[in-house]
Formats: C-alpha cells, sequence, structure tokens
C-alpha cells in the first residue's frame, strides 16, 4: 500500500508538473512563479480572498438561480408581498463586517512587512528616464556602480520583419545583477515623468516619482533572471522600458562587481582621447540607436511637433557648444532629457559627431570627449 | 404601488405643442425636461458610438505582439479619449437623460425647476465634445496620458491637452448645473403627500448623486486648472524643481475621481431598484435600509480615494486607512446586493428585456465588487496595480454595471417615452449577445493582470497572446451587438406594438399613470397622493 501510494503521488506530481508547464507556455492565468517570500505572501493572500469570494458569490447566486427557476410566473407562482425584515437586514449587515475585518487582519501583517526597508544589506537606486531604466548601487558590495539599461529587443521584432524571440519586449542589455539571500533596497526616482518599477515574482512595484525618491525591498529566494516591466504610463514608449533581475549566487555577484569596476575604471578616462570623425561616427551611431531614435527616428527626421527633426535643424547643424549643452542638459518641460547625467563624455562626443554628419547634416564637425569634459564645468 | 390614486393626471393639456418652435429651432430653444432628456440619451449614444470606435482600435492593435496597425503615441492618445468620452461623455450624460425624463414624470412635477438652465446644461456637452473629439487632429494630437492626466507627462503634452482640460472645464460646468438642477426639483417639486421617504428609489439615488457631483466636479476643474498654469504660467504646483510635487495632482484627481465612481454607480442602482420589483411583481425589499446603503457608499466614497495610489509611495500608517476605508464599502454595497435578492426571492418573476439586463448587471457587478475587495487588500495590489485584472474590475462595474443598467432602463421607459413596444425578441437578442461577449472581452483580462500584463501599453511580451485574442474577439462582438441596440431603438420610435399606459404588469409609480407615450406636457396640475407609501 505505501509503495502504491507513493507511485500514486508520484504520478499525480508528473500529471500536475506537466499539466502546469503546459499552461505556462501560454494561456498564463495566474501570478508568476514566485521568487520571494513577499511575492508568495501575496498569493497566499488571494488564495484566501478568492476562496472567500467563492462561497459568498455561490451562495448569493444559488438563491437567485433558484428564484429565477422555482418562483417565476410561467410556473404559476404568486409574488409574495414582504418588503422588510429588520432582523435579516442587521444581520447581512454585520456578518460581512466580521468577515472583511478577518480578512483585512492577514493583509495588515503582510503590508507591514512589505514596507519594512530597514537593515538592507545592499541599496540601489533605480532611475526612470522616457524610456529606460538607470542603475547606482548605492550601499554594501557593489557601491559605486552605475549604468543604464536598455531593451534589447530590437525594432524588426517589433514591426514584424523578424521572428520575435521567447523574452520579447522583456529583454535589456544590462541585467540588474544582485546577490541571491540578501536583502536588496530598491530606491526609485526619476528625471521627467512618473514610472514605476515592477518585477512580479520579486512583488516588488514603486513608482518612480521626479523629484522624490520612494524605496521597496526584496530578498530573492532562489538564483536566476526575473523579468518586468515599467507600470505607470509615461509616454509613447512606456511598454518598451524593460526591468531584468538577474539573481546570482554570493561568488558571482563578486565576480560581477569586479568586472563593472574595471569597465567604469576603463570608461572614466576617457577625458583625455581623442578620436578620428569615422571612429566617434560610427560609435555614434550605436548610441544615437539605443538613446534617440525612439523619438528622432533612426533617419533623423523626429515625429514633429512633439519630436523635432535632427536632420537639418538649427542645433544639429548650427555651433557645436549650442548642440552640446542641450544634449548635457536636456530642454525643460519637453521629453528631450538631460543625458549629462546618464552617458559618458565618449558616448555623448560620438553621438553629437554623428548627429551633426549623418543624414543631410554634413558639417564636418568632430567634437572630442574632452570638448565634453570642458562643458560639463 | 397599487395602492397609489392619482387625481388630476397630467393629460389633460398633453396635446398642446401650439407655443414652441418646429424643427431644429424647438431642439436649440426648448426647455422641456422630456426634450432635453431625449436629446442626453441621443448624445450619450453618439459619444457611446464615438469611444467605442476608439477601443475598438486599442483592441485591434493588441490582438497580437508587435505594433501593426496603429503608432504607440496614437495608442496613447485613444486610451485618454476612449476613457475621458465613456466617463463625460457616454455614461454620466445618459443617467442624467433619464434623471431629466424620468424624475419629473416620478415626483408628479411638471418639469425641472430650473427649465432654461436645463437646456443650458445640455447645450454645454456638444462644444465639449468635439473639443474632446478634435483634438485628435491638432499639431501632436490628443493627449496621450490616460483619462487620470497625471503630471509630469501631462506637462509635455501639446496643444490636445489643453483642448481636453477646457472640455473638461465644460463638461464640469454642464454637471454641475444639470446637478443643482436635478437636487432642487428633487427636494421643490414633489407632489403633494410625496415624502422624501416614499420617493421612488431612483430620485433617491440621483438626489445623493447630485450632491457628490456639485462636492467634487469642482476639485477636478481646480486640478486641471492647476495643469493649465503649470502648462503656461510658470507656476509648479506639480513640479518638484518649483518646490511642487507630481503626486499632489493624484491625490486632488482621485478626491475627485473615487466619488465619481459612484456618480456613475448609484443611479444605476436607482435603476435596477426598479426594473427588480417590476418584474418580480413585489415590492422593493429594505426600502429604507437601501436609502441608507446609498448614503453610506456616497459619505465613504470621499475618504478612500488613495487605494488608487497605493504605490506611489504613501507612508504605511495611509496605506493602511486607505485600506480598511475601502474594505467598509464592501458592507453597503452587501446590503443592496442582499435587497435586491431578496426583492426577487419567492416574487412572480417574469423575463423581459430589462429584468434580463437588470439580472445580468446583478451578476455581473457583484463580480466587479469582488476584484475590487481584491484590489482593496494593499499587498495584494502591490501586484495588480497598474496591470490588465483593474482594467477588467473597472469594465465590470462600468460596463456590466452602469451600461446594462442604462439599457435596463432604455427597455424599461422606451415605451413610456415613445408610445410603442420595443420588439422583445431583438430585445433579448441584444442582452444575451452583450452579456456573452462582454465576459470574452473582460474576463480574460483578469488572468492577464495576473500573470503581469500592465495596462495602457499597446505591445506585449509573448506569453500574454492567448487571452488578448480571446478579449479582441469579446470586444469586436460586443461592439458590433450595440448596433442591434440602435436598430431596435429606431425601429420602437417609428412603429411596434402601441403601448399601455402601463405596460408592465408590475411597475409601480407616478411614470406609469400618464399615457404612452408621455405627452409633451404632463402634471401641470400636481396629483395627489391618498395612500401612503407612493414610492415604487
Amino acid at each position: 500500500m505505501g509503495i502504491n501510494k507513493k507511485t500514486q503521488s508520484c504520478l499525480t506530481g508528473l500529471a500536475l508538473m506537466g499539466w502546469s508547464a503546459m499552461v505556462r507556455a501560454a494561456w498564463e492565468f495566474n501570478f508568476q512563479i514566485p521568487a520571494t517570500k513577499s511575492a508568495q505572501t501575496v498569493i497566499d493572500l488571494h488564495n484566501m480572498m478568492m476562496i472567500i469570494i467563492m462561497i459568498i458569490f455561490i451562495g448569493v447566486f444559488a438563491v437567485v438561480s433558484y428564484s429565477v427557476f422555482k418562483h417565476r410566473k410561467s410556473k404559476g407562482h404568486q409574488a409574495a408581498q414582504f418588503h422588510d425584515n429588520t432582523l435579516v437586514e442587521i444581520a447581512w449587515t454585520v456578518v460581512p463586517l466580521i468577515i472583511l475585518a478577518a480578512m483585512a487582519w492577514p493583509a495588515t501583517v503582510a503590508l507591514l512587512n512589505m514596507r519594512d526597508t530597514a537593515q538592507a544589506d545592499i541599496t540601489i537606486k533605480a532611475t526612470g528616464h522616457q524610456w529606460k531604466w538607470g542603475y547606482d548601487y548605492l550601499k554594501g558590495e557593489g557601491e559605486g556602480i552605475r549604468f543604464m539599461s536598455l531593451k534589447a529587443t530590437p525594432a524588426e521584432q517589433i514591426r514584424g520583419s523578424a521572428a520575435k524571440e521567447e523574452h520579447y519586449l522583456l529583454e535589456v542589455d544590462k541585467h540588474v545583477v544582485v546577490p541571491v539571500g540578501k536583502k536588496i533596497r530598491m530606491l526609485t526616482t526619476s528625471t521627467d515623468v512618473i514610472h514605476s518599477w515592477w518585477v512580479p515574482a520579486l512583488a516588488v512595484k514603486q513608482d518612480a516619482i521626479p523629484g522624490y525618491v520612494r524605496d521597496a525591498w526584496f530578498k530573492a529566494e532562489k538564483e536566476g533572471i526575473f523579468r518586468g516591466q515599467c507600470a505607470e504610463l509615461c509616454g509613447k514608449d512606456h511598454a518598451f522600458m524593460p526591468i531584468v533581475v538577474e539573481v546570482v549566487s554570493a561568488e558571482k555577484y563578486s565576480q560581477w562587481v569586479g568586472n563593472q569596476k574595471k569597465q567604469m575604471a576603463a570608461a572614466a578616462d576617457e577625458g583625455g582621447k581623442s578620436y578620428s570623425l569615422d571612429e566617434l561616427k560610427s560609435r555614434g551611431e550605436e548610441v544615437y540607436a539605443a538613446n534617440c531614435a525612439a523619438c528622432h527616428q533612426a533617419n533623423g527626421k523626429g515625429l514633429p511637433p512633439a519630436f523635432p527633426a535632427l536632420d537639418g535643424s538649427k542645433i544639429a547643424t548650427g555651433p557645436k557648444e549650442a548642440h552640446i549643452a542641450l544634449v548635457l542638459h536636456g530642454k525643460p518641460n519637453t521629453a528631450m532629457a538631460a543625458f549629462g547625467g546618464q552617458l559618458g563624455d565618449g558616448d555623448i562626443a560620438a553621438v553629437i559627431t554623428y548627429e551633426r554628419n549623418a543624414w543631410g547634416n554634413k558639417t564636418g564637425d568632430v567634437v572630442q570627449p574632452a570638448d565634453i569634459k570642458a562643458a560639463r564645468k | 404601488m397599487e395602492a397609489t390614486h392619482v387625481h388630476g393626471a397630467g393629460h389633460a393639456h398633453g396635446g398642446d405643442h401650439a407655443h414652441h418652435p418646429k424643427g431644429i429651432m424647438r431642439w436649440i430653444t426648448t426647455t422641456n425636461h422630456k426634450d432635453i432628456g431625449t436629446m442626453y440619451l441621443w448624445f450619450s449614444f453618439t459619444m457611446f458610438l464615438v469611444g467605442g470606435v476608439m477601443a475598438l482600435i486599442l483592441r485591434a492593435e493588441l490582438f497580437q505582439p508587435g505594433l501593426q496597425f496603429v503608432e504607440p503615441e496614437f495608442f496613447n492618445q485613444m486610451i485618454t479619449l476612449h476613457g475621458l468620452i465613456m466617463v463625460f461623455g457616454a455614461i454620466m450624460p445618459a443617467f442624467v437623460g433619464f434623471a431629466n425624463w424620468m424624475i419629473p414624470l416620478m415626483i408628479g412635477a411638471p418639469d425641472m425647476a430650473f427649465a432654461r438652465m436645463n437646456n443650458w446644461s445640455f447645450w454645454l456637452l456638444p462644444p465639449a465634445g468635439i473639443l474632446l473629439t478634435a483634438s485628435m487632429f491638432v499639431p501632436g494630437g490628443a493627449a496621450g496620458t490616460g483619462w487620470t492626466l497625471y503630471p509630469p507627462l501631462s506637462i509635455q503634452m501639446g496643444i490636445g491637452m489643453d483642448m481636453a482640460i477646457f472640455a473638461i472645464h465644460i463638461l464640469g460646468m454642464s454637471s454641475i448645473m444639470g446637478s443643482i438642477n436635478i437636487v432642487t426639483t428633487i427636494l421643490n417639486l414633489r407632489a403633494p403627500g410625496m415624502t422624501l421617504m416614499r420617493m421612488p428609489m431612483f430620485c433617491w439615488t440621483w438626489l445623493i448623486t447630485g450632491y457628490l457631483l456639485i462636492a467634487v466636479m469642482p476639485v477636478l476643474a481646480g486640478a486641471v486648472t492647476m495643469l493649465l498654469t503649470d502648462r503656461h504660467f510658470g507656476t509648479s504646483f506639480f513640479n518638484a524643481a518649483g518646490g511642487g510635487d507630481p503626486v499632489l495632482f493624484q491625490h486632488i484627481f482621485w478626491f475627485f475621481g473615487h466619488p465619481e465612481v459612484y456618480i456613475i454607480a448609484l443611479p444605476a442602482f436607482g435603476v435596477v431598484s426598479h426594473v427588480i420589483p417590476a418584474f418580480a411583481r413585489k415590492p422593493l425589499f429594505g426600502y429604507t435600509s437601501m436609502v441608507y446603503a446609498i448614503a453610506a457608499i456616497a459619505l465613504i466614497s470621499f475618504i478612500v480615494w488613495a487605494h488608487h495610489m497605493y504605490v506611489v509611495g504613501m507612508p504605511v500608517a495611509g496605506q493602511l486607512y486607505f485600506m480598511y476605508a475601502t474594505i467598509l464599502i464592501a458592507v453597503p454595497t452587501g446590503v443592496k446586493v442582499f435587497n435586491w435578492v431578496a426583492t426577487m426571492w419567492r416574487g412572480s418573476l417574469t423575463f423581459e428585456t430589462p429584468m434580463l439586463f437588470a439580472l445580468g448587471f446583478l451578476f455581473l457587478f457583484t463580480i466587479g465588487g469582488f476584484t475590487g475587495l481584491v484590489l482593496s487588500n494593499t499587498a495584494v495590489d502591490v501586484q495588480l496595480q497598474d496591470t490588465y485584472y483593474v482594467v477588467a474590475h473597472f469594465h465590470y462595474v462600468m460596463v456590466a454595471g452602469a451600461l446594462f443598467s442604462a439599457f435596463a432602463a432604455v427597455y424599461y421607459w422606451l415605451p413610456k417615452w415613445t408610445g410603442h413596444m420595443y420588439d422583445e425578441t431583438l430585445g433579448k437578442w441584444h442582452f444575451w449577445l452583450s452579456f456573452i461577449f462582454f465576459n470574452i472581452a473582460f474576463f480574460p483580462q483578469h488572468f492577464l493582470g495576473l500573470a503581469g500584463m500592465p495596462r495602457r501599453i499597446p505591445d506585449y511580451a509573448l506569453q500574454f497572446t492567448d487571452f488578448n485574442q480571446v478579449s479582441t474577439i469579446g470586444a469586436f462582438g460586443f461592439g458590433l451587438s450595440q448596433l442591434l441596440f440602435l436598430y431596435i431603438v429606431l425601429k420602437t420610435i417609428r412603429s411596434g406594438e402601441k403601448a399601455a399606459a402601463k405596460p408592465w404588469e408590475g411597475a409601480t409609480g407616478l411614470e406609469w399613470t400618464v399615457p404612452s407615450p408621455a405627452p409633451y406636457h404632463t402634471f401641470e396640475e400636481p396629483p395627489v397622493l391618498t395612500e401612503a407609501k407612493g414610492h415604487a
């Protein structure tokens, strides 16, 4: 009997796994598989509420259905004329109140825990930009690392001229890497409009509000890659600013931190280097595609009037200084961001050189990283 | 009530059409509550079709992943206009239309209290509707912010945003005037003997809705005016760099926005409280507790607004307070549902189209109420805020709640308005098509939200494809079914069996004591209620 039971439960388990794998592939109908205790708590709370709701719903509509089938005029049912019953009315006011209070208690406990951001191991700031996320590792191992994380899904896939990959729209060039089992405090803010940093498997959703800093936390229980996206309408490309969190072991995390530090050091002393026009143009084209093309378009024609054309524009063909200043500081109350805080001197020099020499713009100007460094002062 | 006796029913001068202009001028200059009610209803239906086409554009784009039909910025504009047009252009005017037509007939008044202002309240709507819709065609297009107009995104928008702001100002003026009119009419023009607690339930819901509107429309007007000055006159209400706070807008907006939900829902409750007793042939159960429940819902609706903002980062004490207050709304709402069920219990039920829509309302609105309860739980809402779960929730409340109730109202009162019975077979087709396609369109959106699909996106990850396709098919079916409704109404106006003064066996109330169609002028002499309990 013992063996039998074991086999049986094994088979059931396998069948369930097969079923859930099948369901996961498509027709997703429930919360994503949780990677934190908070996410599991949300699922448990939701299940509890659904059970209570189903019981009440079925109860109420059983009465309605009975009435619909039995108390029909076509079956000769005569209408009763009662229209009050104080006792019943008090009961169906008080009983729901008690049920609701019972539901509120575990919700309160869960919420207090979800909002307790104290004693974090690592603090990371996520900054929303139209339309990408920037990350600063502020405290704990990895302090000082900062990078932009851009959507990696190519335009061809979005426009349908290339097949869509498995992680369509949920892939970025640089993952947010964090160690497993550590409490990560996420600060959120924004440089332009309100965004919202959301990763379902971690149960973190926190609005990123320009001029203010908010916080939330998570502690991943397992390694893996967890995907999310911006959850607050932030303009044209709201659907195209994904978030990818990669949870790794402590050793791998230390390795990653080491690599990042080296890369950053290499990028930092670019101010002294100088490049040829062609070098800057080809690098600038990549920077442009990642940072500028969403609004100003790959062909430089923009989407006027909201997003002006660069091809033939006064800025891109006029004095260099004004062009550099605009890219560094942005334009208030428009979607033109201040890229000074987002990109290094080399990238800004390259993209400005590109814009001044691409399409119909033939200024022949070369902007070097040193020019940007000087303009920042 | 069968015990209601009416003396001097108001059709003595009913045929008198001598003193008002003909043709288009009749409609422009009219101060007649029935004409104005009719115009409100046609305006509402027109905007319903415009907003509906916009919804179908959204659903077409969402049929598969990738960008196929529209660009993301246009998609965002459609989202904004669909929301604003459906809320301010379709649903609210529909219920004001019912109020105009029916409240004077229900309370035995000759017309609305301020007949001239009534004309003005209506005629403000078309310019506002045109301003809003035409903003699509100006440089930069309409506001691409969603109907919530959150800054700083709304600060970035072009002239379309300013047009939306002015449209909202005008719509607000219209609503405030309409509300003052309805409140004054109900408080002052009731027939002798009709005390407040004998008043039909529809009048009660509108009395309270009127006060809600007067309280919150100026708040919305203030919020959008602050947007306007931030955009053009250098103020910084919502700009952190100038010492403001973008979240302040959300607080003001939702202080309007949450009562707005009940502004739409309460008159819908009122309609259902007439239709269910009529087709159960049994008085409304718990009239008094119904009135208290409406008042309680209205009061609580003022103190729950920030449950729309659980993830903006308010203090945890704020989150807890708003969660408890929101949960509390379930109590009076539950009382209403239980009362309707008890009204049906041991009645003598028939299932004409108005009753079908009322039952559809009861079933689907309860689902919408329950998902609201799930969303009220702050911890769970962290996962559901700004997802399709929310979209599903408020469409169960707004479409299956308010719109189904509006359909019930039209079928219930159409014989009174036109003097003809509608085609019952087609009416039932309309109900079943609407009911089935509505659920195909919106039920899968719960799953999408749970699985993690954000709202307001034109393109989505591949795992969301299947349910989006189902939803799009349902949406097109639902949209097309509404053309059948238009056909039924037109057919009823032109032809159809002659309707008796009281075409529904179980209907009660003064409106059924005047002939069908209701004469141009009614109750020029107030009716006298000789028996207690004049209410429906």
